[in-house]
């Protein structure tokens, strides 16, 4: 029997997830087909809607700055309203997981560069480490990991100009892996609180751990740590060591593999399962199939066998050059599954920019929208009747500089699912 | 300072490091001066072939000679820096018979082994050859690190007491009385190791003997000492692949030509080159077509090349030298030898001596003849030694023992690094504290880098050629920041993020000659990492303007801890001053 759904998403990371729930929000019937694991293990797990406006901030209210922003730019095209209901909609599911939603104003959150970030949303376990409270900070790094080191991102927050004392330490984690461990090796060994010997006597790994940081809080009523503590039971951690130290604890985002990312993703697929949306992981799409302007299914490659999958409606969320929704090689760029225009130079030299931080054509790289998010071809027309798109794979904005890229994915998401839905 | 005569020489390439030794070793009193990290020039910008002689086996059979009988020697001496791949001269069906004859006759009457293999015989050692190629010549070409070479020679050349001087740029050579008495230089930060954030000085250098052996750059040396050195600078392109499509040294076996070299050097294979003169050694195009024509030319031999993921393309610029008059017109024409300026019998200059030409694999027999010039002019007759005494990591190599098991190190990662350290893996590996790796994708650990931290101080760039870290894949992506982290907490906060953003820089530098496909996207994912992530783009601590913290999100106050700590919702309104205050540090 031919699988066949009212919405089909290709694409599993926020803009897909959100788009999925959005269309799911009818009585549709939605799947979401996604191939490897999504970028968010790469992503910080913040929610940043807008930081840097045309280059500058970091500006406190995201909404008053929207204005400034270029036609073309996908909150330009959405509107403020698109903006908000993505955020509602992504407070809905995340619930008590994620803060920030009492103010418009952006938060400012300590990085592991020893910056501080302007975001929208912040997870729970980040919300004790915001730049505008001014408690005293100790932050804590491991000697045995080398993403930074604790004394830096100290000293670094303190030449940026933030309110409050803050100190570096660098620390030993009281249970000893293996040189190149991984950080989920030591979120685990918190998660089940692993036993380890500690002071002459077999303790928990959460009390060893607070134990090793007490002589060094030196009157901070806050400690962050190096992303890392637990996975499954991060919450539960962060109290007994909040408990302990008699301090706050918070922790900095870190890069791949990313906990808040992951722990994002899980809360997402549990939200997509209880919206009852199937969910397709692990094949991706290769090929698509029309009758006339309409696109009819997209073809999964289920070890070597392809298996459409039919739809009235679909929205691409495959990502931009990090998930692959976007490809390229000497000559040209172009979407990878159905090669929708995007917009380039025929000379891959004018793709970048001299400087590494500079304005990159590359960063804004994607598939031209209309303000229903539909995907328009050279001419500017519909490339499909029913094709829509969301998140990175659209074109148009540096969202990498903005500090925009998780807003546009919800909002674009949300826009791409429910005009899906309206559309069957 | 000895009563021996001093020798200064300018230049920290092959050549220089190669003089340093070899007359530290002699017993002369050396200072090296050179204007960037080591190899800053030309050598840190080759493709790193271990020549056997047979590219020269038709055109010039004296190279040859000379390159066989280094080849063996630097196998000897500098055995950490060489490995010994073996190369292929590949025919393919429009690759004139007779020169594959006369290539495989130059070999032989040049003394370098040289066999005939069959098209199958060559697939078996390189599957990846294109199914037209027609048989191949096997000769004992090879890959060298002309890094970790320069870096062993300076070493050397300091344990005999001599001083070697980076980021020292010669700003002037003095001269007094018609006579060369020393240099100028502008130390970049002070002399020594490179801090950053500290100011320059300059110095004035007296030495009894002058080496100018700045290679490209000479001629500009030679202008401060009023002599003419017409050095005919030539770039040519390398492109990095990110896997070794091949592992033995792959040449295309026609006359000349570009692109017709395939290196394998460490993690990756290097394509090379064009030849093409140019006014500036400082300031010449790096062009899209260089890159393009490396690989499409190049896959003719290798066919997956075509697909394969580039990481970065890089220029370097050779020294070419021909007595003037000689008015050759094409650079691939001029002769790879060296020449010798002594500019007292060319100029009636006495004091300096300029080295210009040559050739990367005979650099050591190079820098002895210089050497034998030098103590010439002395009356000293001390020998050469280079030849024969191991560089410092090479002594004992031939004991590899488990270092895996001894050092706690997954296999990959300690065979690396036992390679790159040679008989240098204890006493850089033994530090009794927790190692974790720094640099994944070169498998580059703590112990490495802080070795090469307390060889370069600040200077990640000299740290990152020390290492290889950031020299992979992710091109820093995932690495440039640790590095940097490393540099605490014997260097403080500015110096590191000085550091880390000269090095990001670097990297970006040359990745963007391969920004297409599976590159683009690393390069995207970095920018992501970087910008987004870490926010190094929009950093406060950087912009002239204070932050007005109280402006931003203080918190909700929800889920605080209990009592006092529960106004975690007050915000500061003093951000303003702070930043000032401390700026002054």
């Amino acid at each position: 029997m031919p699988i066949r759904e009212d919405v089909v998403v290709v694409g599993g990371g926020l803009a897909g997830s959100m788009a999925a729930l959005s269309a799911a929000e009818t009585d549709a019937s939605v799947r979401l087909v996604s191939y490897k694991k999504s970028t968010l293990r790469f992503a910080s797990g913040l929610i940043d809607v807008l930081g840097y406006p045309n280059g500058d901030g970091p500006v406190s209210n995201p909404y008053a700055a929207l204005g400034s922003l270029p036609d073309d730019h996908p909150y330009s095209l959405v509107g403020e309203q698109a903006i908000r209901d993505g955020l509602a909609l992504f407070d809905e599911v995340t619930g008590d997981r994620y803060r920030g939603g009492h103010t418009d104003a952006n938060a400012l959150v300590p990085t592991y560069g020893g910056t501080v970030k302007p975001t929208a949303r912040y997870p729970e376990a980040s919300a004790a480490g915001l730049a505008s409270d001014d408690r005293p900070m100790l932050v804590v790094g491991l000697r045995s990991r080398t993403e930074f080191d604790a004394r830096l991102v100290a000293d670094h927050l303190s030449a940026a100009g933030v309110p409050f004392d803050v100190h570096g330490a660098e620390l030993s984690f009281p249970r000893e892996f293996r040189a190149d461990a991984k950080i989920t090796r030591y979120a685990k060994a918190l998660d089940k609180d692993e036993e380890v010997r500690f002071g002459g006597r077999s303790v928990g790994t959460r009390e060893a751990l607070a134990e090793t940081v007490k002589p060094r809080l030196k009157g901070a009523e806050r400690v962050g740590f190096p992303s890392m503590l637990g996975d499954e039971h991060a919450s539960e951690v962060r109290e007994e060591l909040e408990s302990q130290l008699g301090a706050e604890v918070f922790e900095i985002p870190m890069g791949p593999p990313s906990l808040p990312g992951l722990r994002l993703e899980d809360a997402l697929f549990s939200a997509l399962d209880d919206a009852g949306v199937r969910i397709s992981t692990g094949n991706p799409v290769v090929d698509y199939e029309t009758d006339g302007d309409e696109l009819q299914a997209v073809y999964v490659d289920r070890k070597r066998t392809r298996v459409p999958y039919h739809a009235d409606e679909f929205v691409l969320a495959t990502g931009g050059l990090v998930g692959k929704g976007i490809d390229s090689d000497r000559e040209r760029v172009r979407e990878s599954i159905f090669g929708c225009h995007v917009p380039h130079s025929s000379d891959r030299y004018d793709w970048f920019d001299e400087e590494a931080f500079g304005e990159h054509p590359f960063a804004k790289f994607g598939v031209v929208v209309d303000d229903r998010m539909r995907v328009l071809d050279a001419d500017d027309a519909p490339q499909f009747s029913n094709l829509r798109a969301a998140g990175a794979v659209v074109g148009g904005a540096d969202s990498t500089a903005e500090k925009s890229s998780s807003g546009v994915s919800l909002a674009t998401g949300v826009v791409a699912g429910r005009g899906a839905a309206a559309s069957i | 300072m000895t009563d021996s005569p001093h020798v200064l020489v300018v230049g920290g390439g092959s050549t220089g490091t190669g003089i340093a030794r070899d007359l530290a070793m002699r017993g002369l009193g050396v200072t090296l001066v050179e204007r960037g990290n080591l190899t800053h020039g030309t050598t840190g910008r080759m493709h790193g072939l271990l020549h056997s002689g047979g590219r020269y086996a038709v055109s010039d059979q004296p190279s040859a000679k000379e390159c066989i009988e280094e080849n063996r020697v630097l196998r000897d001496i500098a055995a950490h820096c060489v490995e010994m791949t073996g190369g292929l001269f590949v025919q393919k069906p429009d690759d004139p018979d007779d020169y594959f004859q006369e290539k495989l006759d130059g070999c032989r009457e040049c003394g370098i082994p040289a066999e005939e293999l069959t098209a199958d015989e060559a697939r078996e050692i390189e599957p990846y050859l294109a199914k037209d190629v027609e048989r191949a010549i096997k000769v004992p070409d090879g890959a060298i690190d002309p890094f970790r070479l320069c870096v062993a020679n300076a070493a050397s050349a300091q344990e005999y007491g001599a001083r070697i001087e980076t980021h020292a740029e010669v700003v002037d050579v003095l001269v007094e009385g018609g006579e060369v008495v020393g240099v100028e230089v502008e130390h970049d930060s002070g002399p020594g190791k490179r801090v950053h954030r500290t100011p320059g000085s300059t110095e004035k250098i007296r030495a009894d003997y002058v080496v100018n052996a700045s290679g490209a750059w000479a001629g500009q040396i030679g202008e401060m000492a009023g002599v003419e050195v017409a050095v005919r600078p030539s770039k040519g392109v390398m492109t990095i692949m990110n896997t070794r499509q091949v592992d033995t040294v792959v040449n295309r076996c026609r006359p000349k030509g570009d692109a017709d070299i395939i290196v394998p050097h460490e993690t990756t294979v290097i394509l090379g080159t064009t030849d093409e003169e140019v006014e500036d050694p400082d300031d010449y195009p790096e062009e899209q077509w260089e890159v393009d024509l490396m690989i499409d030319t190049l896959s003719e031999l290798v066919p997956i090349l075509k697909k394969a993921r580039t990481i970065r393309s890089f220029w370097g610029v050779r020294p070419l030298y021909e007595p003037p008059g000689t008015g050759t017109v094409d650079p691939t024409d001029i002769t790879r030898d060296f020449f010798l300026l002594d500019h007292e019998e060319r100029d009636d200059l006495p004091g300096m001596t300029s080295i210009v030409g040559g050739k990367f694999t005979t650099y050591r027999m190079m820098a002895e003849k210089i050497s034998d010039h030098v103590c010439a002019q002395f009356g000293i007759t001390a020998t050469c030694r280079t030849a024969d005494e191991p560089l410092p990591g090479s002594e004992d190599f031939s004991v590899l023992r488990d270092y895996m098991d001894e050092f706690g190190l997954r296999s990959p990662i300690g065979r690396q690094s036992v390679q790159r350290l040679g008989s240098r893996a204890d006493e850089v590996l033994k530090t009794g504290e927790p190692n974790p790796v720094v640099c994944d994708c070169e498998a580059v650990t703590r112990a490495e880098i802080q070795d090469g931290i307390s060889q370069s101080g600040s200077d990640l760039n000299a740290l990152r050629i020390r290492t290889r870290a950031s020299m992979g894949n992710c091109q820093g992506g995932f690495c440039c920041h640790r590095m940097a982290a490393e540099l605490s907490p014997e260097y403080d906060e500015p110096t590191a993020r000085e550091a880390l953003d000269e090095l990001f820089q670097e990297r970006w530098k040359g990745e963007r000659h391969a920004l297409w496909g599976e590159q683009l996207s690393q390069a995207m994912l970095n920018y992501a990492l970087h910008a987004t992530t870490m926010n190094l783009d929009g950093d406060p601590a950087a912009m002239d303007e204070a932050l007005d913290f109280a402006a931003f999100d203080g918190g909700a106050g929800v889920g605080a801890g209990e009592g006092e700590s529960g106004q975690s919702g007050a915000t500061a309104a003093d951000g303003g001053t702070r930043k000032h205050e401390r700026g002054e540090r």
